[in-house]
């Protein structure tokens, strides 16, 4: 924008070289962190080559990643459109809550409880997006302070609603699916696995997807290329809420109980994911490729760690390190390519 | 002094725009015709950008009329004006930064997979990129289509997509708020090519702009603006810019209807 670039005028571009475009793709945020994955995962594999490499082990590091990795893929969506949640936790938790609730109410056991669990905390998500939603888009709140806001809420209400007691008789045919496999994979594993390649595919090749990275890029753009700002923000929210819920049913089938404590830092876990994935803060850029590089550079550590013998609070140290490092580096990144 | 305007396609008869007790148009006059750069001058102030809101749809008018192709047209919103051939370039692109060049083009137009990938919402990057890169090589804008971020491309470039943009959707009419405000001089020249390119394909143009030496090089008329009343229609072949100057000052007045 500056007059001094006018010399810079005509071909600059059009023809990049291979060795530029091989540069520039090494350099993206997503493709660092999967460096550095990659990097974590080899090291670990040379000092315990057996226990790291095993498939129970393997098996163990998906499992702990998986509902960490549906988190993080909702709090990317408002993060693409330079918002954020901050509730993750709290409406996981919730989620939970009123899923054991309703199983309990309708009583039994068997697959229609199962089904019914989920769809309800699936929908006490979405309920919590849709307000998200609203107190952005239309309330004009910054997403920062609407989603602190229901972060205590969401969690204060579950205590209220239970007494201050998890809740523990979560029907077997829910906590069948925290155990069981599908050839092998836990169905966590398939759960999560398939969520990040929908949303991937949403973000990536749909309308919804674009209109998500513009929004995040400039809303006064969207808004004069006749994009419904507003009406797109609450679905982003929604999206966020939802895929949050079905965490929460998810974490009810792995641990059997409501977690009411356990989730206070649930949703720094995901921001930390999503950012070490190259989601921007600011907005209109990030790929779920990306998140689940994210997710599992922190459970590679944790897992590598006890493995190895080496304190596990090491795994902490390490995650803020490599946070910092992948953000250095993309600052790096923006200021050669502007 | 006044020049030959056969058939106006635009055009604005006495608008009236009040804001509160300020008037920022009294009664002012307006035209454009196909094929044709009109520069709309003024000083800061005159009514320039609250006249081009009214003709792009933005704000209604207190009153007066607007007519195209000579009936009368209510412009209730900018997507009724678009709907009508009119786009506009707006002074700061209003482009999405983190997208490529032909993301921006079809932003909010997007082209769609035909069958049912369509109708679940998948987009046809394939046919946006090929149709984008078409606009770009016609109007002689070096833009890489896809695969760049806006951001990382130069001011010359980014004002060629905006340009690409309104002009690849308006069959009618382009107004371009200060396309060269932020411009070295090699970029000015490449964006004052690219209108007379617009205007050879038989839009009429519509650019705001201080700069009288860029008026008089690519405009076919000017039409000056002072205090929100039209002062001066001039043949931009045969003013100079003492007289368009005098104009924009009032230091001559003369008003035409």
């Amino acid at each position: 924008m500056s007059p001094s670039s006018a010399a810079t005028v005509a071909p600059a571009t059009g023809t990049e070289s291979p060795r530029a475009r091989l540069t520039s793709l090494l350099l993206r945020p997503s493709t660092v962190t999967f460096i550095i994955l990659v990097v974590i995962v080899a090291v670990f594999a040379t000092i315990a080559p057996v226990s790291f490499t095993s498939v129970s082990n393997t098996r163990a590091i998906l499992t702990d990643a998986s509902i960490l990795l549906i988190l993080s893929i909702a709090i990317n969506f408002p993060m693409i459109t330079a918002g954020i949640d901050l509730s993750t936790g709290s409406v996981l938790v919730f989620s939970g809550v009123m899923s054991v609730k309703v199983m309990q109410a309708f009583g039994g056991d068997g697959p229609g409880v199962a089904v019914l669990g989920g769809v309800v905390a699936v929908a006490s998500g979405l309920g919590w997006g849709v307000l998200h939603g609203v107190l952005v888009a239309y309330g004009r709140i910054p997403a920062f302070i609407a989603t602190l806001g229901t972060l205590g809420a969401a969690l204060g209400l579950s205590y209220i609603i239970t007494g201050g007691f998890d809740l523990q008789d979560v029907p077997s045919s829910v906590t069948s699916i925290g155990s069981q496999r599908l050839l092998g994979v836990p169905w966590l594993v398939v759960a999560a696995a398939i969520v990040a390649i929908v949303f991937g595919v949403l973000l990536q090749a749909t309308r919804f997807g674009r209109h998500t990275y513009a929004i995040g890029a400039s809303q006064e753009a969207a808004r004069r290329a006749s994009i419904n700002v507003n009406v797109h923000l609450v679905k982003v929210y929604v999206i966020a809420g939802g895929l949050t819920g079905l965490a929460g049913f998810l974490s009810l089938a792995r641990f059997a109980t409501t977690t009411l404590a356990g989730h206070a830092t649930d949703n720094l876990q995901a921001v930390t994911a999503v950012v070490l994935g190259g989601t921007s803060l600011f907005g209109g850029t990030g790929a779920i490729v990306g998140t689940v590089a994210g997710v599992f550079i922190p459970t590679v550590l944790q897992n590598g760690f006890v493995v190895t013998g080496v304190t596990p609070y090491w795994q902490q140290v390490a995650v803020g390190v490599v946070l910092i490092a992948a953000v250095y580096l993309d600052k790096i990144r923006r200021s050669r390519s502007v | 002094m006044t020049s030959s305007l056969a058939e106006p396609l635009l055009e604005a008869r006495n608008v009236v725009k009040t804001f509160g007790h300020v008037q920022a148009l009294r009664g002012a006059d307006f035209a454009v015709g196909a094929g044709e750069v009109v520069a709309l001058m003024g000083d800061n102030g005159a009514g320039k950008s609250t006249l081009i809101k009214i003709l792009s749809g933005v704000q209604p008018p207190t009153s007066g009329e607007v007519l195209m192709d000579g009936e009368p047209v209510e412009l209730r919103s900018p997507d009724a004006a678009r709907a009508l051939g009119i786009e506009t370039v707006y002074q700061d692109l209003a482009l999405a930064d983190s997208l490529d060049a032909a993301s921006n083009l079809f932003l909010g137009r997007e082209h769609m997979r035909s069958g049912l990938l369509g109708r679940l919402g998948f987009l046809d990057k394939k046919t946006m990129r090929s149709e984008a890169a078409r606009v770009f090589s016609e109007l002689s804008v070096t833009v890489t289509p896809g695969g760049q971020t806006v951001r990382g491309m130069s001011g010359g470039q980014r004002q060629g997509v905006a340009v690409c943009r309104a002009v690849m959707w308006a069959n009618r009419v382009v107004f371009m708020d200060e396309p060269t405000a932020a411009l070295g001089v090699a970029q000015t020249r490449n964006v004052l090519d690219l209108i007379k390119r617009v205007r050879d394909r038989g839009i009429a143009v519509v650019l705001i702009s201080h700069s009288v030496p860029d008026v008089l090089d690519v405009a076919d008329r000017i039409e000056v603006l002072r205090l929100g009343r039209r002062v001066a229609r001039l043949d931009a072949r045969v003013t100079n810019t003492q007289e368009v100057v005098a104009a924009i000052t009032g230091a001559r007045q003369e008003e035409m209807r």
